[in-house]
Protein backbone atom coordinates (compact mmCIF):
# COMPACT_ATOMS: atom_id res chain seq x y z
CA UNK A 1 0.00 0.00 0.00
CA UNK A 2 1.58 3.23 -1.06
CA UNK A 3 1.57 5.94 -3.68
CA UNK A 4 0.65 9.58 -3.82
CA UNK A 5 -3.03 8.83 -3.37
CA UNK A 6 -2.66 5.92 -1.00
CA UNK A 7 -4.39 3.49 -3.30
CA UNK A 8 -3.56 -0.19 -3.46
CA UNK A 9 -0.77 -1.27 -5.74
CA UNK A 10 -1.94 -2.63 -9.08
CA UNK A 11 0.54 -5.48 -8.91
CA UNK A 12 1.75 -6.36 -5.47
CA UNK A 13 5.21 -7.58 -4.59
CA UNK A 14 4.48 -11.31 -4.41
CA UNK A 15 2.70 -11.16 -7.78
CA UNK A 16 5.56 -9.25 -9.37
CA UNK A 17 8.17 -11.64 -7.98
CA UNK A 18 6.17 -14.64 -9.14
CA UNK A 19 5.81 -13.06 -12.58
CA UNK A 20 9.51 -12.44 -12.87
CA UNK A 21 10.29 -15.98 -11.80
CA UNK A 22 7.80 -17.44 -14.25
CA UNK A 23 9.34 -15.37 -17.05
CA UNK A 24 12.82 -16.63 -16.24
CA UNK A 25 14.09 -13.24 -15.14
CA UNK A 26 17.31 -13.46 -13.17
CA UNK A 27 18.02 -9.87 -12.11
CA UNK A 28 15.88 -6.88 -11.18
CA UNK A 29 17.98 -3.77 -11.72
CA UNK A 30 16.31 -0.82 -10.14
CA UNK A 31 15.82 2.46 -8.45
CA UNK A 32 12.35 2.12 -6.96
CA UNK A 33 9.62 4.67 -6.55
CA UNK A 34 7.00 4.44 -3.84
CA UNK A 35 4.94 1.90 -5.80
CA UNK A 36 7.81 -0.29 -7.01
CA UNK A 37 9.38 -0.06 -3.59
CA UNK A 38 6.60 -2.20 -2.15
CA UNK A 39 7.98 -5.08 -4.26
CA UNK A 40 11.37 -5.11 -2.57
CA UNK A 41 10.78 -7.65 0.18
CA UNK A 42 9.11 -10.10 -2.22
CA UNK A 43 11.89 -9.78 -4.78
CA UNK A 44 14.52 -10.29 -2.10
CA UNK A 45 12.64 -13.32 -0.79
CA UNK A 46 12.57 -15.05 -4.18
CA UNK A 47 15.76 -17.15 -4.45
CA UNK A 48 15.81 -17.09 -8.25
CA UNK A 49 15.96 -13.28 -8.39
CA UNK A 50 18.89 -10.97 -7.73
CA UNK A 51 18.07 -7.40 -6.81
CA UNK A 52 20.67 -4.99 -8.21
CA UNK A 53 20.51 -1.55 -6.62
CA UNK A 54 22.13 1.26 -8.60
CA UNK A 55 22.54 5.00 -8.11
CA UNK A 56 21.07 6.44 -11.31
CA UNK A 57 18.60 5.18 -13.89
CA UNK A 58 20.91 5.39 -16.90
CA UNK A 59 23.30 3.24 -14.95
CA UNK A 60 20.50 0.71 -14.43
CA UNK A 61 20.15 0.38 -18.18
CA UNK A 62 23.90 -0.09 -18.63
CA UNK A 63 24.07 -2.75 -15.91
CA UNK A 64 21.11 -4.57 -17.42
CA UNK A 65 22.79 -4.36 -20.81
CA UNK A 66 25.89 -6.03 -19.43
CA UNK A 67 23.85 -8.73 -17.75
CA UNK A 68 22.00 -9.42 -20.97
CA UNK A 69 25.21 -9.59 -22.99
CA UNK A 70 26.50 -11.99 -20.36
CA UNK A 71 23.56 -14.33 -20.80
CA UNK A 72 21.31 -13.26 -17.93
CA UNK A 73 17.70 -12.09 -18.13
CA UNK A 74 17.36 -8.73 -16.41
CA UNK A 75 14.40 -6.43 -16.04
CA UNK A 76 14.87 -2.73 -15.34
CA UNK A 77 12.52 -0.98 -12.92
CA UNK A 78 12.37 2.76 -12.28
CA UNK A 79 10.08 5.74 -12.03
CA UNK A 80 9.27 7.81 -15.12
CA UNK A 81 11.34 10.68 -13.76
CA UNK A 82 14.40 8.46 -13.86
CA UNK A 83 13.48 7.25 -17.32
CA UNK A 84 13.46 10.86 -18.48
CA UNK A 85 16.98 11.24 -17.13
CA UNK A 86 18.18 7.98 -18.67
CA UNK A 87 17.41 8.88 -22.28
CA UNK A 88 20.93 8.59 -23.68
CA UNK A 89 21.54 5.23 -22.04
CA UNK A 90 18.20 4.01 -23.38
CA UNK A 91 19.04 5.24 -26.87
CA UNK A 92 22.40 3.55 -26.81
CA UNK A 93 21.56 0.16 -25.33
CA UNK A 94 18.19 -0.31 -27.01
CA UNK A 95 18.82 1.30 -30.39
CA UNK A 96 22.61 1.22 -30.92
CA UNK A 97 23.33 -2.13 -29.27
CA UNK A 98 19.82 -3.39 -30.08
CA UNK A 99 19.45 -5.19 -26.77
CA UNK A 100 15.91 -6.42 -26.02
CA UNK A 101 15.72 -4.92 -22.55
CA UNK A 102 12.43 -4.86 -20.69
CA UNK A 103 11.41 -2.02 -18.42
CA UNK A 104 8.83 -1.54 -15.71
CA UNK A 105 8.27 2.19 -15.31
CA UNK A 106 6.08 3.74 -12.65
CA UNK A 107 4.19 6.80 -13.86
CA UNK A 108 3.76 9.14 -10.94
CA UNK A 109 0.31 10.75 -10.56
CA UNK A 110 -1.17 8.98 -13.60
CA UNK A 111 -4.50 8.21 -11.90
CA UNK A 112 -4.79 11.72 -10.52
CA UNK A 113 -3.94 13.13 -13.94
CA UNK A 114 -6.82 11.24 -15.51
CA UNK A 115 -9.11 12.82 -12.93
CA UNK A 116 -7.71 16.31 -13.48
CA UNK A 117 -6.54 16.31 -9.90
CA UNK A 118 -2.82 16.98 -10.18
CA UNK A 119 -0.42 19.54 -11.59
CA UNK A 120 2.30 16.88 -11.82
CA UNK A 121 3.68 16.93 -15.36
CA UNK A 122 5.00 13.35 -15.25
CA UNK A 123 1.90 11.84 -16.94
CA UNK A 124 1.94 14.56 -19.59
CA UNK A 125 5.34 13.57 -20.92
CA UNK A 126 5.81 9.86 -20.24
CA UNK A 127 3.97 8.37 -23.20
CA UNK A 128 5.12 10.98 -25.74
CA UNK A 129 8.70 10.32 -24.67
CA UNK A 130 8.29 6.57 -25.09
CA UNK A 131 6.86 7.20 -28.53
CA UNK A 132 9.79 9.45 -29.37
CA UNK A 133 12.21 6.74 -28.27
CA UNK A 134 10.37 4.30 -30.55
CA UNK A 135 9.71 1.62 -27.95
CA UNK A 136 6.48 -0.37 -27.69
CA UNK A 137 4.73 -0.06 -24.35
CA UNK A 138 1.63 -1.08 -22.45
CA UNK A 139 -0.16 0.83 -19.71
CA UNK A 140 -1.10 -1.28 -16.71
CA UNK A 141 -3.66 0.28 -14.42
CA UNK A 142 -5.96 -1.02 -11.73
CA UNK A 143 -7.79 -3.24 -14.20
CA UNK A 144 -4.61 -5.17 -14.91
CA UNK A 145 -2.51 -7.61 -12.98
CA UNK A 146 0.41 -9.96 -13.22
CA UNK A 147 -1.03 -11.71 -16.26
CA UNK A 148 -0.78 -8.55 -18.35
CA UNK A 149 2.75 -7.89 -17.15
CA UNK A 150 3.71 -11.43 -18.10
CA UNK A 151 2.10 -11.05 -21.51
CA UNK A 152 3.92 -7.77 -22.20
CA UNK A 153 7.27 -9.29 -21.27
CA UNK A 154 6.75 -12.46 -23.27
CA UNK A 155 5.59 -10.60 -26.33
CA UNK A 156 8.66 -8.37 -26.27
CA UNK A 157 10.92 -11.40 -25.88
CA UNK A 158 9.16 -13.28 -28.66
CA UNK A 159 9.66 -10.32 -30.96
CA UNK A 160 13.28 -9.91 -29.74
CA UNK A 161 12.76 -6.26 -28.96
CA UNK A 162 12.72 -3.90 -26.03
CA UNK A 163 9.46 -3.18 -24.26
CA UNK A 164 8.05 -1.09 -21.46
CA UNK A 165 5.27 -1.76 -18.99
CA UNK A 166 3.99 1.51 -17.53
CA UNK A 167 2.46 1.26 -14.11
CA UNK A 168 -0.29 3.87 -13.88
CA UNK A 169 0.24 5.04 -10.33
CA UNK B 1 58.00 11.93 -16.93
CA UNK B 2 54.31 11.36 -17.64
CA UNK B 3 53.39 8.24 -19.51
CA UNK B 4 51.62 8.18 -22.83
CA UNK B 5 48.18 6.70 -23.24
CA UNK B 6 49.64 3.90 -25.34
CA UNK B 7 52.31 3.09 -22.75
CA UNK B 8 49.65 2.87 -20.07
CA UNK B 9 47.54 0.50 -22.16
CA UNK B 10 50.51 -1.63 -23.17
CA UNK B 11 51.27 -2.38 -19.53
CA UNK B 12 47.60 -3.03 -18.86
CA UNK B 13 47.38 -5.46 -21.77
CA UNK B 14 50.29 -7.47 -20.41
CA UNK B 15 48.41 -8.04 -17.16
CA UNK B 16 44.77 -8.35 -18.26
CA UNK B 17 44.75 -12.15 -17.95
CA UNK B 18 41.57 -13.79 -19.25
CA UNK B 19 39.34 -10.93 -18.28
CA UNK B 20 36.87 -9.19 -20.54
CA UNK B 21 38.19 -5.76 -21.53
CA UNK B 22 35.76 -2.94 -22.31
CA UNK B 23 37.36 0.12 -23.86
CA UNK B 24 35.84 3.58 -24.13
CA UNK B 25 36.71 6.84 -25.87
CA UNK B 26 40.34 7.26 -26.98
CA UNK B 27 41.29 3.79 -25.77
CA UNK B 28 39.01 2.32 -28.43
CA UNK B 29 41.49 3.40 -31.10
CA UNK B 30 44.62 2.22 -29.31
CA UNK B 31 43.59 -1.11 -27.78
CA UNK B 32 43.16 -3.26 -30.94
CA UNK B 33 46.87 -2.97 -31.68
CA UNK B 34 47.51 -4.56 -28.28
CA UNK B 35 44.68 -7.08 -28.15
CA UNK B 36 41.81 -7.77 -30.53
CA UNK B 37 40.18 -11.00 -29.44
CA UNK B 38 36.53 -11.74 -28.77
CA UNK B 39 36.87 -10.69 -25.13
CA UNK B 40 37.95 -7.21 -26.22
CA UNK B 41 34.81 -5.11 -26.47
CA UNK B 42 35.01 -1.61 -27.89
CA UNK B 43 32.09 0.22 -26.33
CA UNK B 44 31.37 2.40 -29.33
CA UNK B 45 28.78 3.68 -30.14
CA UNK B 46 28.35 4.46 -26.48
CA UNK B 47 26.41 6.46 -23.97
CA UNK B 48 29.15 8.51 -22.34
CA UNK B 49 29.60 7.51 -18.71
CA UNK B 50 27.92 4.11 -18.96
CA UNK B 51 30.99 1.93 -19.49
CA UNK B 52 31.31 1.05 -15.78
CA UNK B 53 27.67 -0.03 -15.64
CA UNK B 54 28.09 -2.19 -18.71
CA UNK B 55 31.15 -3.75 -17.13
CA UNK B 56 29.36 -4.28 -13.83
CA UNK B 57 26.58 -6.19 -15.57
CA UNK B 58 29.10 -8.44 -17.29
CA UNK B 59 31.02 -8.90 -14.05
CA UNK B 60 27.85 -9.93 -12.22
CA UNK B 61 27.05 -12.37 -15.00
CA UNK B 62 30.59 -13.81 -15.09
CA UNK B 63 32.22 -13.17 -11.73
CA UNK B 64 34.73 -15.96 -12.23
CA UNK B 65 36.19 -14.27 -15.30
CA UNK B 66 36.17 -10.64 -14.24
CA UNK B 67 36.01 -7.48 -16.28
CA UNK B 68 38.37 -4.58 -16.98
CA UNK B 69 36.75 -1.30 -17.97
CA UNK B 70 39.10 1.25 -19.51
CA UNK B 71 37.26 4.46 -18.86
CA UNK B 72 38.02 8.08 -19.61
CA UNK B 73 38.29 10.65 -16.85
CA UNK B 74 35.53 12.75 -18.38
CA UNK B 75 33.37 9.62 -18.63
CA UNK B 76 34.07 8.83 -15.00
CA UNK B 77 32.93 12.27 -13.90
CA UNK B 78 29.64 11.81 -15.74
CA UNK B 79 28.74 8.84 -13.57
CA UNK B 80 30.53 9.03 -10.24
CA UNK B 81 27.64 7.19 -8.61
CA UNK B 82 28.82 4.08 -10.44
CA UNK B 83 31.73 3.92 -7.98
CA UNK B 84 29.25 3.47 -5.16
CA UNK B 85 27.25 0.89 -7.11
CA UNK B 86 30.31 -1.16 -8.04
CA UNK B 87 31.65 -1.12 -4.49
CA UNK B 88 28.29 -2.12 -3.05
CA UNK B 89 28.18 -5.24 -5.21
CA UNK B 90 31.76 -6.33 -4.54
CA UNK B 91 31.98 -6.96 -8.25
CA UNK B 92 34.98 -8.58 -9.91
CA UNK B 93 35.51 -5.40 -11.84
CA UNK B 94 38.72 -3.47 -12.45
CA UNK B 95 38.01 0.12 -13.33
CA UNK B 96 40.89 1.81 -15.15
CA UNK B 97 40.66 5.59 -15.43
CA UNK B 98 42.73 7.16 -18.19
CA UNK B 99 43.37 10.54 -16.62
CA UNK B 100 44.56 13.10 -19.16
CA UNK B 101 42.63 16.08 -17.83
CA UNK B 102 40.87 16.59 -21.14
CA UNK B 103 37.85 15.77 -23.19
CA UNK B 104 40.33 14.41 -25.70
CA UNK B 105 38.00 13.04 -28.37
CA UNK B 106 36.28 16.39 -28.80
CA UNK B 107 39.55 18.11 -29.51
CA UNK B 108 41.05 18.61 -26.07
CA UNK B 109 38.83 20.82 -23.92
CA UNK B 110 39.55 20.94 -20.20
CA UNK B 111 36.80 19.48 -18.01
CA UNK B 112 35.54 20.78 -14.70
CA UNK B 113 37.96 19.92 -11.93
CA UNK B 114 40.77 18.81 -14.23
CA UNK B 115 44.01 18.40 -12.33
CA UNK B 116 42.28 18.53 -8.96
CA UNK B 117 40.15 15.40 -8.98
CA UNK B 118 41.53 12.46 -7.02
CA UNK B 119 39.85 9.45 -8.63
CA UNK B 120 41.51 6.92 -6.34
CA UNK B 121 40.39 8.94 -3.34
CA UNK B 122 36.86 9.08 -4.68
CA UNK B 123 36.89 5.32 -5.15
CA UNK B 124 38.10 4.68 -1.62
CA UNK B 125 35.45 7.01 -0.25
CA UNK B 126 32.84 5.11 -2.26
CA UNK B 127 33.87 1.82 -0.68
CA UNK B 128 36.62 0.41 -2.90
CA UNK B 129 39.08 -1.44 -0.70
CA UNK B 130 41.77 -1.14 -3.38
CA UNK B 131 42.42 2.00 -5.39
CA UNK B 132 45.69 3.12 -6.95
CA UNK B 133 47.07 6.04 -8.91
CA UNK B 134 50.15 5.97 -11.12
CA UNK B 135 51.69 8.88 -12.96
CA UNK B 136 54.64 7.26 -14.73
CA UNK B 137 55.15 4.21 -16.88
CA UNK B 138 57.94 3.10 -14.57
CA UNK B 139 55.77 2.94 -11.45
CA UNK B 140 52.76 1.55 -13.31
CA UNK B 141 54.97 -1.18 -14.77
CA UNK B 142 56.37 -1.96 -11.34
CA UNK B 143 53.02 -2.28 -9.60
CA UNK B 144 50.65 -3.41 -12.36
CA UNK B 145 50.80 -7.09 -11.48
CA UNK B 146 49.90 -6.41 -7.87
CA UNK B 147 47.25 -3.82 -8.69
CA UNK B 148 45.53 -6.17 -11.14
CA UNK B 149 45.85 -9.31 -9.03
CA UNK B 150 42.98 -11.00 -7.26
CA UNK B 151 39.31 -10.06 -7.22
CA UNK B 152 37.76 -6.67 -7.85
CA UNK B 153 36.51 -4.12 -7.30
CA UNK B 154 39.70 -2.22 -7.94
CA UNK B 155 40.23 1.26 -9.37
CA UNK B 156 43.48 2.19 -11.10
CA UNK B 157 43.96 5.80 -12.09
CA UNK B 158 46.57 6.29 -14.79
CA UNK B 159 47.75 9.84 -15.34
CA UNK B 160 48.73 10.16 -18.99
CA UNK B 161 49.73 12.94 -21.35
CA UNK B 162 46.75 14.65 -22.94
CA UNK B 163 46.81 15.26 -26.66
CA UNK B 164 45.01 17.96 -28.56
CA UNK B 165 43.38 17.47 -31.94
CA UNK B 166 42.75 13.74 -31.64
CA UNK B 167 40.54 12.13 -34.25
CA UNK B 168 37.19 10.67 -33.32
CA UNK B 169 37.68 7.03 -32.26
CA UNK B 170 36.43 4.25 -34.46
CA UNK B 171 35.51 0.74 -33.30
CA UNK B 172 37.47 -2.06 -34.97
CA UNK B 173 34.28 -3.77 -36.14
CA UNK B 174 30.50 -3.18 -36.15
CA UNK B 175 28.66 -3.56 -32.86
CA UNK B 176 26.60 -6.61 -33.92
CA UNK B 177 29.80 -8.48 -34.71
CA UNK B 178 31.37 -7.43 -31.42
CA UNK B 179 28.33 -8.66 -29.52
CA UNK B 180 28.30 -11.97 -31.37
CA UNK B 181 32.00 -12.58 -30.71
CA UNK B 182 31.76 -11.69 -27.05
CA UNK B 183 28.71 -13.83 -26.39
CA UNK B 184 30.24 -16.80 -28.19
CA UNK B 185 33.42 -16.45 -26.15
CA UNK B 186 31.37 -16.37 -22.96
CA UNK B 187 29.36 -19.40 -24.00
CA UNK B 188 26.12 -17.47 -24.10
CA UNK B 189 23.57 -19.37 -26.12
CA UNK B 190 21.26 -17.24 -28.24
CA UNK B 191 17.56 -17.59 -27.43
Amino acid sequence: MSGEWGKPAMIDGPSAAATFKACGITHVVWIPDSELGTWESAVLAEPSLHLVRVCREGEAIAVAGGLLLGGKRPVVAMQCTGFFDAGDAFRNFVHDLKLPLFFVVGVRSYQAYLQGATADTCPVFTEPILQAWKVPYVVLDKRHGAAELTAAYRQAQAERRAGVALLAE
Amino acid sequence: MAMTHLEALRILAAHRGQRIVITTMGSVDLWPALSDGPLDFAYLPSAMGQGPGLGLGLALAHPERGVLVVNGDGCMLMNLGSLVTIASHSANLFLIVIDNGLYEVTGGQVYAGAGRVNFAGLARAAGFARAYSFDSAKTWQAFAAAALAGHGPVLVNLKVEGKLGQKTPKAPRPMPEQIRRLREALGVVAD
